[in-house]
């Protein structure tokens, strides 16, 4: 999940694999029909868009990713009660000092043309992970490795320079098929269209705009999945996308809180889909470009924080169905410090900061310092309704204090080359999904501000840069969460971010599907167990 | 008819240049230039590459030169290479898209014309009447309506509330296993609301049009004549004056499509039909330059196509067209 | 050309007020302008004032047309819209009839390879599916609302430059306009003093439907993201915001768009009767 973390700074409101640590509630009104196990019918899901390729090395959106989660496997993979097992690695041995790992291979495992899976793949992955001419936004955890081996057939080894963290979790990176890439160029490859992987589901048909489609890999190693096929509908309208879920057109989706909670608890819509309900690992901020004079002054960030009502937020955008953020962690998991002291709800402080920081209200009602306007822009990604209606409620918040604030929505895509990487923005409202592993060595250090890297902002503060290092350069728990507790402390005074809220996952799927556990990690971990009893299959 | 074919078909070249020219200036209006764009996207682009893409779009060039370069790429149909992470040449990503937009219109416009023309004699016929009152309110109130809230209610009932009709897409799921006569009708399904939305919404000019020449022609001296010798009212008008009213009428046809097409933006976006106006608006909002440089070309040909065959039409249902006006 | 004893206004209004339909929605029409210039009388309201806490809650005394997501009160939120939307209506045609009613005049009065080339221009611009235009201007270089009445009338002047060129041609031959030239008249006086004012009834006719056209044309941006920015309402972005709950809050989606539906319909309305009053035909 690591490569998750990185570039997927999602459309999170889209997404059904989000996971939880708490118990998740599920509510539905369907009677627990039983049925035994059986295989057949079809899941079929919606997207706004459309996946960009099939090779997850080279994607960065979160529809590509959902399709190529089910096609290809990792090494390991987190399991429901989000632990790191082995998928195709069967077992795996971490030296005492914790530099090198041996991965043992799952033997017998079979790409879905027929060939068979061996450490030649996972040395192939590594390689063309880390090659420079490969456009891909996961190599970072993998320039860690200093030397990668395969010992034999199903033993592949790899060792590091220092200790590094995260690195049995990188290994969670999708194997890529050496026999049908090697010596040729990933980025024109086939396999972005019609990929062959080692997942519990095979490619089957794509039909640009219409619909991708996905069959039960009958060799499975953990068996056959019992829904047959899995069908990704594109469905650009988020209003359409929610008639065809009542419509029967679809069987899951991520509701909107608004769905959630104010049009769902019919008893017809509760007979008919089971909703579940828990913290998504993700969390949404505003983030200032620190490389602007404006944003340079440490009192004009945490006066903004302290201008924006954090709770107003979660009523208006989540209907309460979400917490405070208050740094870069979920609230509950041992990385995360409760109780930072991070700028509460305070416009009179907001104020006076901003006095101090030279700003005098001018007779419009607006800011001005040396005659210029305190004016930004917040720009945020097309088709978050969520981020959009952030957006206005801050905006209303920062007028009161006396900032004039515009928002631009911007397509992902355009917005992430023309703007985020050549630094051409003031403001962001954007979100992270929160990884398992809680280095954020990407995000935060000094190091990782040039085009394309994910500290954007500029965000440069030696002490973070030295807590990074540390943190992700041992194993001890204890010490790790010494060094991101003092993280979370430095960003809730520098407040490079205002970090708003962590949003609640709501999918919805229809009450056929049985075989649905949810659990820490969500509902989707165990896809290849759900399934409908033969009474009730429809396709 | 053959020196007006020859000299109708020699009056495309300018237009078709004036076309090229205009979405030329229209894409260098946005800031930034395509390539450096495209290498944006991917960092690791070999200077190689960006050598060849610089060579395509000639950008060291002056502008003259670039507009040039891109009119002899044009000459092949070769509109370069998305910039989207598929990176397929613009071409196929279009023409894979036109025939259900193009059908979907065509479809639309038939429909347009053949409901919109008796409404209008008929409005023009009862002239002042409340009956053509009431036609001008109900083909203005589907002028009116915005369409994406129109569809979107019409999905409500028809899809969701009563289960009459699918809601979005252009087949159900399995489409594959069914028999001839069953996918037919299962796109005649699909098909159903974005057609008569989108024939509802462009009745209103044509009928009114209609009703104007009618009125035009039913005032002329001839018919007055033919009154006057008491031929039945019905012999009048269906036999006299429909065949003179309908004449102007023809030359509107290739003048529709652009509205049309215009249009299918909002549809499929909302109806989820994978076609020409969704991938503009994928485009666009992509700052996909060569694909958005493509389709407005490619739009805009479809259009000059529909006028020539309009007025080919024209020229042989009126005879002093074809030898020349004088 | 009129009766004795009447001017040629009232003749028109005489022929206007017969066709009821038509003064209905000249009525509207005025309606809605005292609206829009009342806005702020008629509602205690800030139509950009969020409550978080009482969002799409439906009609009732305290907010007539209910609130909307955001819990700004849609009653005020449409009122001030129609401001918007009127502006951009206006705006956008002004700059359509002003560049259509250039390229007419040159072109209809001067004749020759000025002609040509303008009315190619003309054809040219007719091609383009005109949404296409409008959505990859805008969505280039970015959604405001100058931007967006400036691009719908940069692309909507071509009928009026047509309607206006017919109008040139068939007057210049008129008796009036010859006499001026013999009588020395410039160039510039005679169009803008002699034709120009002859022109003036089609062109107006085509406003009328101009100015509807832009309204629907800024709700079909607002529907794809790109019309008038929060927080400034328009009934495109009411409407647009409304559709994700068409079912259950209703209100939201539902006045803003008869607000369009019936604006857009009287505009049409107007302009028909106008066409009908001036139409010789009609004279008895």
């Amino acid at each position: 999940m690591t490569l998750r973390r990185l570039f997927t700074l999602l459309l999170v409101a889209l997404q059904l694999s989000a996971c939880g640590q708490s118990a998740p509630e599920q509510k539905s009104l369907a009677r627990p029909k039983g049925g035994a196990p059986a295989y057949g019918d079809a899941l079929i899901t919606g997207s706004i868009g459309e996946p960009n390729t099939l090779i997850p090395l080279l994607a960065s959106d979160s529809a590509s990713h959902e399709v190529a989660g089910l096609v290809y496997n990792g090494l390991v993979r987190y399991d429901k009660n989000l632990k790191l097992e082995g998928d195709l690695a069967r077992s795996w041995e971490v030296s005492p000092d914790g530099l090198t790992i041996t991965f043992h291979l799952r033997p017998g495992v079979k790409w879905h043309d027929g060939k068979e899976f061996t450490s030649r793949d996972v040395l192939y992955t590594y390689r063309v992970t880390v090659d420079p001419k490969t456009p891909t936004a996961y190599s970072e955890d993998f320039k860690q490795v200093k030397k990668a081996e395969a010992l034999d057939t199903y033993t592949f080894q790899v060792s590091y320079d220092k200790p590094f963290a995260p690195a049995l979790a990188s290994w969670g990176i999708a194997i890529l098929p050496a026999h049908l890439l090697e010596g040729k160029d990933i980025t024109k490859s086939p396999l972005a269209r019609s990929p062959i992987g080692t997942g519990p589901y095979t490619f089957k048909e794509w039909i640009p705009g219409q619909k991708l489609a996905l069959e039960a890999n009958p060799a499975y190693w953990e068996g056959r999945p019992y829904l047959d096929r899995f069908v990704y509908r594109i469905i650009p309208d988020n209003s359409t996308m929610y008639m065809e879920l009542k419509a029967g057109g679809i069987d899951t989706m991520g509701l909107s809180p608004v769905q959630y909670q104010r049009q769902t608890n019919t008893p017809e819509f509760l007979a008919r889909f089971n909703k579940y309900r828990y913290p998504a690992s993700a969390y949404t901020y505003l983030g200032y470009n620190l490389r602007l004079p404006l944003f340079k002054d440490r009192r004009v960030r945490q006066a903004i924080s302290h201008a924006i009502n954090k709770e107003e937020i979660i009523q208006g955008v989540l209907l309460g169905m979400g917490q405070i953020a208050h740094g870069p962690y979920k609230p509950g998991t041992w990385a995360y410090k409760p109780q930072v002291a991070d700028p509460e709800y305070n416009p009179a402080k907001a104020q006076q900061l901003l006095k101090e920081a030279g700003f005098v209200m001018g007779p419009d009602g607006i800011l001005a310092k040396d005659g210029k306007p305190f004016s930004f822009t917040i720009m945020t990604n097309q088709g978050n309704d969520q981020r959009m209606k952030c957006a206005q409620i801050i905006q209303r918040r920062l007028k009161r204090v006396g900032i004039d604030v515009k928002i631009r929505v911007m397509e992902w895509a355009s917005f992430l080359t023309n703007f985020i990487d050549k630094g051409k923005f003031e403001a962001v409202l954007l979100g992270w999904t929160i990884g398992q592993d809680p280095d954020l060595y990407d995000v935060w250090h000094s190091s990782k501000t040039e085009p394309k890297e994910l500290n954007f902002i500029g965000f440069k503060n030696a002490e973070v840069d030295r807590l990074l290092i540390e943190g992700r350069g041992t194993f001890d728990q204890e010490q790790r969460k010494r060094c991101y507790w003092g993280i979370q402390d430095i960003l809730a005074q520098e407040q490079p971010y205002t970090f708003l809220y962590v949003p609640d996952a709501l999918p919805a799927v229809a009450s056929r599907f049985q075989g649905i556990e949810p659990a820490p990690a969500g509902i989707m971990y165990n896809l290849i167990k759900w399934y409908v009893p033969e009474a009730e299959q429809q396709h | 008819m053959a020196n007006y074919l020859i000299k109708r078909i020699a009056m495309l070249f300018p237009l078709l240049l004036g076309i090229t020219l205009i979405t030329f200036t229209v894409i260098h209006l946005a800031p930034g230039e395509p390539v450096e764009m495209q290498t944006a996207m991917s960092p690791k682009v070999s200077a190689a590459s960006r050598a060849r893409l610089r060579e395509f779009y000639g950008l060291d060039k002056p502008l003259h030169v670039q507009y040039l370069r891109w009119l002899g790429h044009l000459a092949h149909l070769d509109f370069g290479r998305s910039f989207a992470p598929d990176n397929r040449p613009v071409t196929d990503k279009i023409v894979e898209r036109i025939p259900i937009t193009l059908s979907l219109n065509v479809i639309a416009l038939i429909l347009e014309f053949g409901l919109a023309i008796p409404i209008g004699i008929l409005a023009a016929v009862r002239r002042d009447s409340l009956l053509d009152r009431g036609i001008s309110v109900f083909v203005f109130v589907g002028f009116a309506v915005p369409t994406f809230w129109l569809a979107l209610l019409c999905m409500y009932f028809f899809g969701v509330k009563f289960s009459w009709l699918p809601i979005s897409g252009i087949h159900s799921l399995g489409y594959e296993k069914f028999s001839a006569a069953g996918r037919v009708w299962d796109l005649a399904k699909h098909l159903v609301l974005p057609i008569s939305i989108a024939t509802f919404g462009s009745l209103a000019g044509l009928s009114r049009y209609m009703r104007s020449t009618m009125l035009e022609v039913l005032s002329q001296d001839y018919i007055t004549t033919a009154r006057a010798k008491g031929l039945q009212e019905r012999v009048v008008i269906f036999k006299h004056a429909l065949k003179n009213a309908l004449l102007p009428v023809i030359t509107l046809l290739g003048f529709s499509l652009p509205g049309l097409i215009g249009g299918s933006v909002i549809f499929e976006t909302i109806f989820a039909i994978p076609g020409m106006g969704q991938l503009f608006y994928q485009g666009v909002m992509a700052r996909d330059y060569p694909l958005v440089m493509g389709i407005l070309v490619i739009g805009a040909c479809l259009t000059l196509v529909g006028n020539l065959l309009a007025d080919l039409c024209y020229a042989v249902a009126d005879p002093r067209i074809r030898h020349g006006r004088s | 050309m009129s009766e004795p004893g009447r001017g040629p206004f009232q003749e028109f209004w005489r022929r206007f007020t017969a066709n009821r339909f038509a003064v209905a929605a000249l009525c509207i029409i005025v309606a809605l302008f005292v609206l829009s210039v009342c806005a702020s009388f008629l509602t205690p309201y800030d139509p950009d004032a969020i409550d978080a806490w009482h969002v799409l809650l439906p009609p009732s005394a305290a907010h007539f047309f209910g609130t909307d997501e955001l819990g700004r009160d849609v009653f005020t939120r449409v009122v001030y819209g129609a401001r918007v939307s009127l502006k951009v209506g206006f705006v956008a045609v002004g700059i359509a009839v002003a560049i259509g009613t250039v390229v007419g005049l040159v072109s209809g009065y001067y004749g020759g390879w000025v002609d040509t080339v303008l009315m190619r221009l003309v054809d040219i611009m007719l091609c383009f599916p005109t949404f296409f235009l409008i959505l990859a201007v805008i969505a280039m270089l970015e959604p405001s609302i100058w931007y967006i009445m400036v691009i719908i009338g940069l692309t909507g002047w071509m009928g009026v430059a047509r309607l206006v060129r017919a109008e040139v041609l068939s007057l210049k031959s008129r008796d009036f306009v010859s006499a001026a030239r013999v009588l020395g008249a410039s160039d510039r006086r005679i169009i803008f003093r002699h034709i120009l004012p002859n022109a003036l009834s089609p062109v107006l006719v085509s406003a009328t439907l101009g100015v509807a056209g832009a309204i629907l044309t800024e709700s079909a941006l607002s529907f794809l993201g790109i019309g008038v920015q929060p927080p400034t309402p328009s009934w495109g972005n009411i409407l647009t915001s409304g559709k994700d709950y068409i079912e259950f809050a209703w209100w939201l989606s539902l006045f803003p768009g008869l607000a369009i539906l019936v604006t857009v319909l009287s505009y049409n309305l107007v302009g028909e009767g106008i066409r009908d009053a001036l139409d010789p035909r009609k004279q008895q």
